[in-house]
């Protein structure tokens, strides 16, 4: 219940920033990249600002200083960078979660990204606190106080860590260059598993469009001549801190532990990263057959490897001694029965008719075949003129409520899974008028890659191409997602009002090709 | 593709209501962690208190009953004493425990860290602190007249190579 609302607040908000962006800078379908970017923003920044840092306790706020103010235009620019797209980066991670959550984007298969995306967020908060510290203001005095004491809740230090701060005679440099060791370190780690949690996406966007990537700089930098980052007044361990301008985004933690006991804290954090971390099981996803090879089919072509959005195909050397080097081999692990390899396989024909249509891979429970069987039997019912065949993606548009006398509707899993030779077969066979294609909104693919493929093997740009004799007039396509309903059905209608004064498809006239020859259909 | 103003003005917006969002929260709204009319006593020191028993010279006998390499003349029990302190403000005990020896052998030290909030101006402040075997009493103890600032942060502080509490 709460993750459809979410589901569909996120469709209301994406459709607006599609229109405001376009789909192809819509900041909603790139989440992840933005991180990544808001990152390499964050280290950029953070080496030019520990050229200039001394990392001593004694002078680390005159330095900080010097950099804000004596070079506000270099410095001070990248310490406000700095912060600001720390800042950026814990929203645009907290709105993917969401976002991956809300979309079921994260169970079955698909764990992984999420599991290892939870510690991440933990190297986030460190890296941001541990940053703070450096600058010994009042809010890195706040900041080292409190967390040393809440550490030592744990109670698992000898002595208690909170004593290094005790007054100004405990201060030492000890600590404080662990902190500097810290923040340099914990970023290394970081990107480590970064680059872990992208491991089961093939073509996983890391970079943003270069419009997206300017727009938030150049906010960003407004930002950070307007609104520059600034200090408290230094440090001083013989007075309290009264007040802290906290970023929230950060230290919204420390406030809590004026109302609760440390301990319990802690284990709230525990208690929420485990479940975060069992939420793609929780509850388990009921996964749909894996892809299936039938290797008398396959040539070992490997296009289902480059089309595969999630990694899960490989081609390793042939085993059944057909003259080909390679066959495909499928990682159950990681399928998530998209259906995109069925759709990439050149065997996937449904005007083969001399053989059972088997292709090179498959899936099980919604294959090739029973495509075409769906297909023939829902094209068969239909009457009247200007005859169309809507096929539409899970997550797209509810196609069944536009079905009538004149208008068949068939569901595929994704709409990379449809080979381009269906819409050749529906409409050079005479099968219907038109076709029209309704998917996910463009970036927004549930399978990642599905519409971005069917898209382009329509646009005769990645095979298996749509043939050039395919009439394009008659063929329309609607990526409007699953909220899509309305523009749905004036699509439908502007393309039947097309249809009628071309008539039915005749076929021109011309000699049968190898392949088709002996096509009963 | 034709510029659409209205996608512009929406681009605009939408930048507009990012740079507002990040930069307000990431320094606002202010937070108040101690309130700036009191001061703050801060107790806390780490001390080891003498061994529970005391050593004890074996006999002979126990001593053939040990392992060749594990013998030794005198039998030393590694579990320390626990420390009492008290810390009394204007004649109120401010805090009083007694603080166990940490360890799974309870042989290290007691520690203690901890704050209190208290109304700035002039007081007298007592610390005692108990680190041998009597049943009663204290074995160290400072008083003094102490001024407090608002903000101030007084440390109490027990260092036995330093001669007992400090105050500062």
């Amino acid at each position: 219940m709460l993750k459809a609302i979410a589901h569909n607040l996120f469709e209301r908000l994406e459709r607006a920033f599609d229109y405001a962006f376009t789909p192809a800078w819509n900041p909603f379908h790139y989440l992840g990249a933005l991180g990544w970017y808001f990152f390499w923003i964050v280290l950029v920044s953070g080496i030019y600002l520990f050229i200039f840092f001394d990392t001593g306790i004694v002078h680390a706020y005159e330095a900080v200083e010097a950099i804000t103010h004596a070079q506000w235009y270099a410095g001070g620019v990248m310490r406000s960078l700095h912060r600001y797209a720390s800042d950026a980066l814990v929203v645009v991670v907290f709105v993917h979660i969401l976002r991956e959550w809300a979309k079921d984007r994260y169970r079955g298969a698909r764990w992984f990204a999420w599991f290892t995306g939870v510690p991440l967020l933990w190297f986030i908060y460190i890296c941001g606190i541990s940053g703070y510290w450096l600058v010994w203001d009042e809010l890195a005095q706040y900041i080292a106080v409190a967390t040393t004491e809440w550490l030592d809740t744990l109670g698992v230090f000898g002595e208690p860590l909170a004593r290094n701060f005790l007054n100004h005679n405990a201060l030492s440099d000890r600590f404080f260059t662990l902190m500097v060791f810290v923040h340099i370190l914990v970023p290394l780690l970081m990107l480590f598993l970064m680059w872990i949690h992208i491991q089961r996406n093939s073509h996983a966007l890391v970079n943003p469009p270069l419009g997206l990537a300017l727009g938030t700089l150049i906010t960003m930098t407004v930002m950070s001549l307007m609104h520059p980052a600034l200090s408290h007044p230094p440090a001083d361990l013989d007075r309290v801190v009264t007040t802290a301008n906290l970023d929230w985004y950060y230290l919204a933690v420390y406030p809590l532990l004026d109302v609760m006991p440390g301990r319990w804290l802690w284990a709230a954090l525990g208690i929420g990263t485990l479940l975060l971390l069992i939420t793609p099981w929780v509850p388990p996803l009921r996964r749909p057959p894996v892809a299936a090879v039938n290797l008398p089919n396959c040539n070992g072509c490997a296009r289902c490897v480059a089309d595969c959005p999630f990694n899960a195909i490989e081609m390793r050397a042939r085993t059944d001694g057909l003259p080909f080097e390679q066959e495909a081999v499928v990682d159950a692990g990681n399928c998530v029965a998209c259906g995109v390899c069925a759709g990439a396989c050149p065997t996937s024909t449904p005007f083969r008719r001399a053989s059972e249509l088997v292709p090179g891979i498959d899936l099980p429970d919604v294959s090739i075949a029973a495509l075409r069987e769906q297909t023939l039997a829902a094209c068969a019912k239909l009457a009247g003129e200007a005859r169309v065949l809507i096929y539409g993606c899970e997550h797209g548009p509810p196609i069944e409520q536009l079905a009538s006398e004149s208008v068949a509707t068939v569901r595929l899993r994704c709409s990379g899974q449809l080979p381009p030779a269906f819409i050749d077969f529906a409409l050079t066979r005479g099968h219907v008028d038109g076709v029209l294609i309704a998917g996910c909104r463009p970036g927004d693919c549930h399978y990642r890659l599905g519409g971005q493929w069917a898209r382009a093997r329509i646009a005769a740009t990645r095979d298996p191409q749509l043939r050039a004799r395919v009439p394009r007039e008659r063929l329309e396509l609607l990526w409007s997602g699953m909220s899509g309903l309305a523009k749905l059905e004036r699509t439908l209608a502007a393309l039947r009002a097309r249809l009628v004064p071309l008539g039915s498809y005749q076929r021109p006239h011309q000699p049968k090709t190898a392949q088709e020859s002996g096509n009963g259909n | 593709m034709a510029i659409r103003p209205l996608a512009i003005v929406g681009q605009l917006v939408a930048y507009a209501a990012f740079m507002a969002v990040i930069g307000y929260f990431a320094a606002a709204p202010a937070y108040s962690p101690f309130p700036s009319d009191q001061a703050q006593i801060k107790l806390s020191f780490r001390h080891t208190g003498p061994p529970k028993v005391e050593c004890r010279r074996l006999t002979p006998e126990e001593i053939a009953k040990l392992a060749p390499n594990m013998r030794r003349a005198v039998d030393c029990p590694r579990e320390r004493l626990p420390i009492a302190v008290e810390v009394e403000l204007d004649g109120k005990i401010l805090y009083a425990a007694t603080l166990p020896p940490t360890g799974i052998w309870k042989d290290g030290s007691s520690k203690i860290y901890e704050t209190f909030a208290v109304l700035p101006g002039r007081h007298t402040l007592t610390a005692r602190l108990r680190d041998s075997r009597r049943a009663e009493g204290f074995d160290h103890t400072r008083r003094e007249e102490i001024e407090l600032r608002p903000r101030q942060n007084f440390v109490i502080e027990f260092r036995g190579d330093r001669g007992g509490f400090i105050f500062e």
